[in-house]
């Protein structure tokens, strides 16, 4: 069981964590180590912090091409369904007016555009973010409530655990310490 | 300089927001709670068995008859489909103009919606008379034909914009409610919470990773509702318009109806307020008389509006010429139905006039009256446009009195059993107060704010 949990979350990595105090001392200690040449760290915070991304050299998220292709699909499935019921597969007058009557057809085509792109958007957070994942492990239970915190895993180029301890002391961390899974 | 008005009271930081917003959850319910949810239990009950009855024996129990055919079952799903949108123009619209305080009340908001859309979806299902062929709504493959739904059809349009509205509302929802569900399960003591709370959350951690990709979806959902809250009262109101009836067949309807949606629904939101205020006394910090008041404020301009709707329509029904329009609109006001007229004029135009005064806009009795009395008003209007116009048409020989039944009143007052059910249980058992959006605000309006 435990190796089904293991293989749907995906691997777990090892790495260092420190705590900071608020979410300013954490959006500069992220400047601070993506300065010293740091690209797999990450912050971990209750809620999401303006300018953390750019703090962390991230680039835009790519989630909005979700969007848009879930609703241009639909936008196309909708028309194309509407047209292929009425016209085609089982063509009836309805009140003299034309088969393909396209004005009738626009609320639908808005209402499916924006299911499936609504809809899409959301699937777009779970595979980006690789999510859902079974009961997966936390560094700390505050960090959902009031703590900031920044790791660096050992995927990090050039990555010892003394180094990366020295440096998150040295750009103020509290509470350092290693894990092997998260 | 324009000093900000302060959005969480009380000086607090981010450990005792998540402390007062998951208690009620983590603590056995007050008696408070019980004692709403109790009555609220005995009236779903009650609306069982209303509905129970008139599926089982047949529509003829409610008051629908020749020549008015559509009656409580369509002014009550209007009316419950309306109370919907305030949620979503909170959560979404107010979003996307950044208005901050909107963080205070927007779960709340859009859980009403929710379950307001869900009791309005029961009413157009009993209304067909048979709603075990309620399938026959959607276009699926069938073995007539296949016979297709037909695609011209307002009351088509209806079922996907009632249904696309649901579903993109609680994605909307539950997205937002992620982050503090993790919250929720990270506290969890016992292995049950953690087994309920643990699979909602999606394993969600809070790494700014992912929540770059999570503030892109929200904004992309917030972009997406606010086109759609507008479209779905626009075709809600199409039911009508695209009719050829005097009194239904206006322009003015889709934006008169997005209006009072908007109105009907605010006062819904500050009624439950109100009662949230009094059961949660931590509430107070996060629910200001402060959001109230802005919030009287949106009721009374949409109030105007709506005003301003009911005049345009007369005015217009005398500037056509058209005898038809015009006598629908003195029948209205004067004719067998005036007193349900003046009931809506008085309610929806008349007493929210009262939050020109500041004292009345910040005092909770007299908010609490005035939005109830908004409620009933709306109800009324959606009697007056649907009844008014249906009982006398164009040939005198076709024309006929409705009259409101037991059972109308039954499924009328039963669905408020259903939507206080569901409310009380997700304050129960749902972070009401969005944690991970209010946290960044404590700062706004303090000394050492931004």
């Amino acid at each position: 069981m435990k190796k089904l949990i293991q293989k749907f979350n995906g691997p777990n990595q090892s790495g260092v964590v420190g705590f900071f105090e608020d979410e300013d001392k954490l959006l500069e200690a992220a400047k601070k180590t993506y300065e010293g040449g740091h690209r797999h760290f990450d912050t971990i915070s209750p809620f999401p912090i303006h300018g953390m991304d750019d703090a962390m050299g991230l680039k835009r998220s790519i989630l909005p091409w979700f969007t848009f292709v879930g609703g241009a699909v639909g936008c196309a499935f909708a028309l194309w369904f509407q047209w292929w019921t009425s016209a085609v597969d089982y063509p009836l007058n309805i009140g003299g007016k034309p088969l393909f009557s396209l004005p009738a057809f626009v609320p639908v085509i808005f209402e499916v555009t924006v299911l499936l792109a609504g809809l899409c958007s959301f699937a777009g957070v779970l595979v980006l973010c690789k999510l859902p994942r079974i009961n997966p492990p936390i560094l700390d239970p505050d960090l959902t409530s009031h703590k900031f915190a920044l790791y660096i895993p050992s995927s990090e180029s050039g990555y010892t655990e003394e180094k990366a301890k020295s440096f998150l002391s040295g750009i103020g961390a509290s509470d350092i310490r290693s894990f092997s899974e998260f | 300089m324009m000093k900000r008005n302060i959005l969480v009271e009380g000086n607090k930081d981010y450990k005792q927001i998540s402390e007062e917003i998951c208690s009620p959850t983590e603590v056995p319910p007050g008696k408070g709670w019980v004692a709403y949810f109790i009555p609220a239990n005995l009236l779903l009950v009650f609306y069982f068995c209303v509905l129970g009855a008139i599926i089982g024996i047949g529509m003829g129990l409610m008051g629908v008859n020749h020549p008015v055919g559509w009656g409580t079952d369509i002014v009550t799903f209007v009316f419950w489909v309306g109370i919907g949108h305030a949620g979503t123009l909170i959560s979404a619209i107010l979003f996307l103009f950044r208005q901050k305080w909107r963080t205070g009340i927007n779960r709340t908001a859009e859980a009403m919606t929710i379950f307001a859309v869900m009791c309005a979806g029961i009413f157009p299902l009993v209304h067909t008379g048979r709603p075990w062929f309620a399938y026959w709504l959607l276009p699926y493959p069938n073995q007539r034909g296949p016979l297709w739904v037909n695609f011209r059809s307002p009351l088509e349009w209806d079922v996907f914009a009632v249904s696309t509205y649901l579903t993109i509302s609680f994605v909307f929802w539950y997205m937002g409610m992620v982050p503090d569900i993790a919250t929720l399960r990270d506290r969890a003591k016992n292995s049950i919470r953690k087994l309920i709370y643990g699979p909602l959350s999606l394993g969600w951690r809070g790494t700014n990773r992912h929540w770059q990709h999570y503030e892109s979806a929200y904004l992309m959902l917030a972009g997406l509702s606010t086109p759609l809250v507008l479209s779905v009262h626009s075709i809600v109101s199409f039911d009508f318009a695209v009719a050829n009836l005097p009194g239904w067949h206006t322009t003015i309807f889709p934006p008169y109806f997005v209006a009072g949606a908007v109105f009907s629904g605010f006062a819904m939101v500050v009624t439950l307020m109100c009662l949230i205020r009094i059961g949660y006394p931590q509430m107070k910090d996060y629910v200001t008389i402060n959001h109230l008041e802005t919030m009287n404020k949106v009721i009374m301009t949409t109030g105007m509006m709506v005003g301003y709707a009911y005049a345009s329509e007369f005015f217009i029904a005398w500037y056509s010429g058209v005898e038809y329009e015009t006598f629908t609109f003195i029948n209205r006001a004067f004719g067998p139905y005036w007193w349900a007229y003046w009931i809506m004029v008085s309610c929806n135009v008349i007493f929210p006039q009262l939050f020109w005064f500041k004292a009345i806009r910040r005092s909770l009795p007299a908010m609490f009256v005035i939005t109830i009395f908004v409620n009933i008003g709306m109800w009324f209007e959606r009697y007056v446009i649907t009844v008014t116009s249906l009982h006398a048409d164009f040939l005198p020989s076709n024309w006929g009195i409705f009259t409101l039944t037991f059972y109308d009143f039954g499924v009328l007052v039963g669905s408020f059993g259903m939507f206080f059910t569901l409310f009380l249980l997700f304050l129960r058992v749902l972070p009401m107060v969005a944690m991970s959006e209010i946290k960044p605000m404590i700062h706004v309006g303090r000394k050492d704010g931004h």
